[in-house]
């Protein structure tokens, strides 16, 4: 079983401390790979509010051909991280042409358009990248959003996390997520490794979603674009979640609402239930089927963690105001918050979502059965 | 016979008929009962002379023949009153002196069922034992990451839904502007398909009723039943236990009459109406009720003389083309109950589904699609249209179901497949894999009939008489002294068991595979075959 730990502060930390926590969580992955979603960047990343970052890895021939692509399009190179890598890679890391974190002015004439559609623009430029890359296998993108940075590979995290220096202060965040990875189904893939973005939103998860097949035959079908990929079978929630907040335009409380709709039983006696009803029976394809636990961050840097509704995975969330930590195992938040008050740890059940905001002042529990803020 | 007597083309033996009589005479006692209780009047009371010689020996007396008169069973071998292997003499007899065996030898009788050249008809099923769902296993167990779950003791959410649902953009957006959202009825994913009152028996009709009513009341499982095309008794319309029935509405229209002026006393609405365009055992053919079967309760319900056939045509007469009969029909019905009642058409499967199925997609007012297989059973049809015709089910449905992810749709117009679910007995299996190929919803009726009330028909051609209203078991009669052998309340007791032990069955399915939270409708990737022509047709995984 993968291993999550997500960390939100109000001052930018050291992804380091996530990837530490990952370590001491070993005994439940197996080395063969690790993620970071880092946001609330302090560096000079951070600085550049209105440039997309590119984050993906590149061969050199994947990097003449993003140049040029970039170039035509009409983008500016803002800042970009050089990486001064020891000669060799850890054990079972590969060798790679270039790890790429580069800031991006966009084209000028998007500065005119709403915000929506440049968001899509940047979408759209994000895809055509991979889909450029996958023809030749020379370029990987995991996110190319203002304010994201994003690091994928293979090998054991703590070592993986040494060699690329994750620790530097350019890479400092408030927001980290990060995913130790158990290859189980698929071939390691980095498209396949978690965390998963879709414009500012993303998810890690662990555990087999069993609905996963019909989930992304709707998804792939529904004509939003970024819906696609599949990879693993994980990825279909940080799309659902995108599809609740941004398509339905839902509050981060209805996300639980929309995965694991209530029992009818425990829906009838729900001051929402008319709403409730109705989105559980238009929404019935994106119901999961877990065991699974989701840790997700939205635009906003809220961070969350929920469960399926019936198969639960362990998970835990706690820190004091200011640090406030998500893990998959106790023993990751001791690693990493061991001043923690650890009566206030909270475990969410079926029913919760365990959400800390930007300002990391303390954990808000929702629970299904309480009334939906914003329902209609 | 004498063995100088004419012979005519049909004049047959035993041996050319399908089934012939074991009659064993020690054990006989003589009592007739299973002469009274054939429905086919297959055999009658034998009266045998034998002759033995008496040679004798001296010269004194001379030899002798001696007559003996023997009674027994005779039976017949004219092909219009040939057993249909019903069993039912073997039932009654109380010495176990009778039962019918299947001949070895291929039956004749097929080449001569047709005297005055009108071509066999019958009631039942294809006689065809092959399945294809049978063959479907369910591969992808939760053995990892994901534990597999205990059927016994886990909350599963077994339920569907009929009805248009709208992508969920559009019903957010409908509900915000208090617009019109299309009815939706949340039931149990097997339905009992629509077969008449007319064709049934009242017996048999009140007793699934029943059934269907205490499961619902006392057993909190939403089970639905479709009326068929007849109708439906006035007491019913009116009475609070309507929103369990699906109307159905057919070609003959017959019984409307009595429903839309029952409309304005209903207490309830219906749980949807399905318009019959087609079934699969008969696909392109009109329904039948034979005048054996229109007695005055039937002539009265379908608003008919007594006595007459009633043909449905096998189109809806008053439409030029199909898809404006569908786009009119679903409207009108709609508009009927106020919008309120979901309302969907039933095909027979075929090559053409898909072009159907694109119509409703752009129909807003279209509640689902049912199709129902080659498999499905049928009252009375012509044998050729039962045997020859068709599309199965499987692969059309999953057609249907593909397409409708094509265009994002899937689960928006639930499908409902019919036809050949549990023919070999395999019920939960069967609707596990149609469910899991694509369809929201699974109808049955032979299973049904076979299970709650005793039908001994079978893919094997016997008895299959429901046509002519001599059912034995009185399922399928119009007859007081046949249905009345039914007992509606043990009917209703049987339909009861049959549902709980589906539902068990179905979560000692889901369970190994993790799904318990909805149904997993489209989950092809738990499908396995061993068939690779098939598992590429239906997009499914190959297993030897
Ligand atoms: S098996 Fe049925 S049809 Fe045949 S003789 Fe017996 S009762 Fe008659
Ligand atoms: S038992 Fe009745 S319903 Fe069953 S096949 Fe025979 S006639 Fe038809």
């Amino acid at each position: 079983m993968c291993r999550l730990f997500a960390l939100t502060s109000t001052e930018p930390v050291s992804p380091m401390r996530a990837v530490r926590a990952l370590d001491v969580m070993r005994e439940g992955h197996d080395g063969s790979g690790v993620g970071l979603f880092l946001t609330g960047l302090g560096g000079p990343l951070g600085a550049l509010a209105d440039c997309p970052i590119l984050s993906g890895i590149l061969t050199s021939e994947g990097e003449r051909r993003l140049n040029q692509f970039m170039d035509d399009k009409g983008f500016t190179l803002r800042h970009r991280l050089s990486w001064n890598l020891p000669a060799t890679p850890p054990p079972g890391t590969p060798r790679r042409g270039l790890y790429l974190v580069a800031a991006y002015e966009p084209p000028d004439r998007w500065r005119a358009l709403p915000p929506a559609e440049r968001e899509l623009n940047i979408l759209r430029t994000r895809l055509e990248l991979k889909h450029m890359g996958l023809e030749r296998e020379d370029i990987t993108v995991f996110s190319f959003w203002p304010d994201v940075v994003m690091l994928k590979e293979i090998g054991d995290p703590l070592a993986v996390g040494r060699y690329l220096d994750v620790d530097r202060e350019d890479l400092h965040a408030r927001q980290i997520l990060a995913q130790g990875r158990q290859n189980t189904n698929y071939a390691i893939n980095l498209y396949a490794c978690h965390p998963f973005f879709i414009q500012g939103i993303c998810t890690m998860t662990n555990g087999e979603n069993t609905a996963f097949v019909p989930i992304k035959d709707w998804l792939t079908a529904c004509g939003v674009p970024g819906y696609e990929g599949y990879h693993s079978d994980s990825e279909v929630f940080t799309h659902i979640l995108h599809y609740a907040v941004r398509r339905l335009g839902l509050p981060l409380a209805a996300y639980k609402h929309v995965i694991t709709p209530l029992p009818d039983a425990d829906m009838r006696s729900h001051p929402d239930a008319a709403f409730l009803e109705q989105l559980k029976a238009a929404c019935r394809k994106l119901i999961i089927d877990g065991p699974n636990c989701v840790i997700g961050c939205l635009p906003d840097r809220t961070m969350f963690m929920v469960q399926d509704s019936k198969k639960l995975r362990p998970g835990v969330v706690g820190g004091r105001p200011g640090l406030y930590a998500f893990s998959s195992e106790i023993c990751g938040l001791d690693a990493a918050i061991p001043e923690r008050d650890k009566t206030r740890d909270f475990q969410p059940m079926h029913l919760d979502t365990a959400i800390v905001g930007p300002g990391c002042e303390e954990i808000e529990i929702c629970r299904q059965t309480q009334p939906l803020p914003q329902a209609r | 016979m004498p063995s100088n007597a004419a012979i005519a083309p049909s004049t047959l033996s035993h041996v050319d008929l399908p089934w012939r009589i074991d009659w064993t005479g020690d054990k006989c006692t003589l009592c007739g009962q299973c002469v009274a209780v054939c429905p086919v009047r297959a055999i009658e009371l034998g009266v045998f002379r034998k002759r033995e010689i008496k040679a004798s020996f001296g010269l004194s007396t001379t030899s002798e023949n001696q007559y003996s008169v023997r009674y027994g069973i005779r039976q017949k071998t004219d092909p219009g009153f040939a057993c249909i292997g019903c069993g039912m003499c073997d039932m009654v007899c109380p010495g176990d002196a009778i039962t019918p065996r299947r001949n070895d030898e291929q039956p004749k009788l097929r080449m001569h069922a047709n005297k005055g050249g009108a071509p066999r008809t019958r009631g039942g099923r294809r006689n065809d034992r092959g399945s294809l769902l049978d063959q479907i296993k369910f591969v992808r167990i939760s053995m990892l990451t994901d534990p597999a779950l205990d059927a016994g003791r886990h909350e599963f959410d077994l339920t569907t839904m009929i009805g248009r649902i709208l992508p969920p953009e559009t019903a957010l957006e409908t509900l915000r502007n208090q617009g019109w959202m299309p009815p939706v009825r949340k039931i149990y994913p097997l339905l009992i398909g629509g077969m008449s009152f007319g064709a049934l028996s009242p017996n048999m009709w009140e007793g699934l009723q029943m059934g269907v009513a205490y499961l619902n009341e006392e057993l909190h499982m939403p089970v639905r039943m479709c009326t068929g095309e007849g109708g439906c008794p006035p007491r019913l319309l009116r009475s609070r236990f309507l929103k369990y029935v699906i109307l159905q509405i057919a070609s003959g229209y017959f019984g409307w009459d009595e429903i839309i002026h029952a409309l304005p006393e209903m207490k309830e609405d219906p749980c949807a109406v399905e318009i019959k365009y087609g079934q699969g055992a008969k696909p392109g053919d009109g329904g039948l009720l034979m005048w054996h079967k229109v007695n005055k309760l039937i002539a009265a319900i379908r608003g008919v003389p007594v006595g007459v056939s009633l043909p449905s045509p096998t189109t809806h007469q008053t439409k030029y083309s199909i898809e404006e009969a569908v786009a009119k029909m679903i409207q009108s019905m709609s508009m009927a109950w106020g919008f309120r009642v979901p309302v969907y058409p039933k095909i027979s499967a075929t090559t053409t589904s898909l072009a159907v199925l694109n119509n409703l997609a752009r129909n807003k007012y279209a509640a689902g699609l049912a199709i129902d297989g080659e498999d499905g059973g049928t009252g009375a049809a012509y044998n050729v249209s039962m045997d020859h015709m068709g599309h199965p089910i499987a692969s059309n449905i999953r057609d249907c179901y593909l397409n409708l992810c094509r265009i994002g749709a899937q689960n928006e117009l639930p499908l409902i497949a019919g036809g050949g679910v549990g023919k070999n007995g395999n019920l939960a299996a069967n609707a596990a894999a149609l469910i899991m190929l694509g369809a929201s919803a699974v109808q049955v009726g032979k299973y049904i009939m076979q299970a709650a009330a005793g039908c001994v028909g079978s893919e094997g051609d016997r008895c299959n008489v429901c046509n002519i209203g001599v059912c034995p078991k009185g399922i399928t009669s119009q007859d007081p002294r046949l249905y009345r052998r039914l007992d509606p309340e043990k009917v209703a007791g049987r339909v009861v068991e049959v549902f709980l032990a589906f539902d068990s069955e179905m979560k000692k399915i889901l369970a190994p595979l993790g799904r318990s939270t909805s149904l997993p409708i489209g989950m092809s990737d738990a499908l396995g075959i061993g068939d690779k022509n098939a598992a590429d047709r239906l997009s499914i995984r190959y297993c030897v």
